[in-house]
């Protein structure tokens, strides 16, 4: 009986952004209890490194998942281009009511990513810095 | 269950290139990775084994054993290797990061007898994988 696989491909993307952690609903005492340093009013930024997994049937004809030549731009249309060099704060409408925390990146990346016409997004993964990395994962339900 | 990775690196090359298509079409799928010359990477192979250890030796198995496993199986098959002409394995495939995992996948699979073949990672670059894992069982997909 031939065993049945599952493959997943996996990018990854680059960008640089600002960001400040902080709740306007919080005292200030409050902000810097839960958000320490990342509370800072002038903001600080990181270089992101996003990862974004897609699976689905490998095409015979090409040998691929997803061609890198639909996703990259995709990926650079929805979210480098819009994020990099950015202050996530202001710059992004999703940042506005949320705070803009690795979490809510995830999030927020995969919301801008999850219509990806030809292949199944399933994971995306920031890394804030080299000591840190955050996941979302589509649930199995959750389709394009 | 404990999972146990070990890494080898190997060097090949490749193309892409579908005969079906017209050159035009190979040209506008493929991109650079169409060019018949070829070009190469350096390719990373993470291999994870799951199992219980073994509590005589405290192992899911031996590293070595996986080592040699993988030295002899992908190691000797694709180092230094065009894996357009030069691996059965890949023979009428396009030898893409995905289908080269899988091919991975189906030589390692029946080798390793102590544990049980959890995930092939293939990267072709720092900034692309692949992963091949055994489908959960949800009725013949994937």
């Amino acid at each position: 009986m031939r065993q049945a696989l599952k493959v997943s491909l996996t990018r990854r993307y680059r960008f640089a952004a600002s960001h400040r952690l902080h709740r306007p609903e919080f005292s200030e005492a409050e902000n810097a209890r839960v958000y320490g340093k990342c509370s800072n009013p002038h903001g600080h930024g990181h270089n992101y490194e996003l990862e974004v997994t897609v699976t689905g049937a490998v095409d015979p004809a090409t040998g691929m998942i997803a061609n890198l030549g639909e996703l990259d731009p995709f990926v650079e249309r929805q979210v480098v281009e819009p994020f990099d060099y950015k202050y996530l704060n202001e710059e992004i409408a999703e940042f506005a009511e949320n705070v803009p925390t690795a979490e809510n990146i995830c999030r927020e990346i995969y919301r801008r990513l999850k219509s990806f016409p030809a292949a199944r997004v399933e994971r995306v993964r920031v890394e804030e810095t080299s000591k840190n990395s955050f996941e979302f994962e589509a649930m199995a339900s959750e389709q394009a | 269950m404990i999972r146990v990775t070990r890494k080898i690196e190997f060097s090949a090359a490749h193309f892409y290139h579908n005969p079906d298509f017209s050159e035009a079409e190979n040209r506008r799928v493929f991109g650079k990775c169409a060019n018949t010359h070829g070009h190469g990477h350096n390719y990373t192979l993470e291999v994870t084994v799951a199992g219980e250890p073994d509590p005589a030796t405290g192992m899911v198995l031996d590293l070595k054993e996986l080592k040699d496993i993988l030295q002899r199986e992908v190691g000797d098959r694709m180092d230094h290797r065009h894996l357009n002409f030069e691996v059965p394995e890949l023979a009428g495939r396009i030898p893409t990061c995905e289908n080269i995992a899988v091919a991975i996948w189906k030589l390692l699979e029946p080798k390793i007898t102590r544990g049980k073949l959890d995930r092939v990672r293939l990267y072709e670059s720092p900034d692309l994988y692949a992963d091949c894992t055994a489908a959960e069982s949800t009725g013949g997909r994937g």
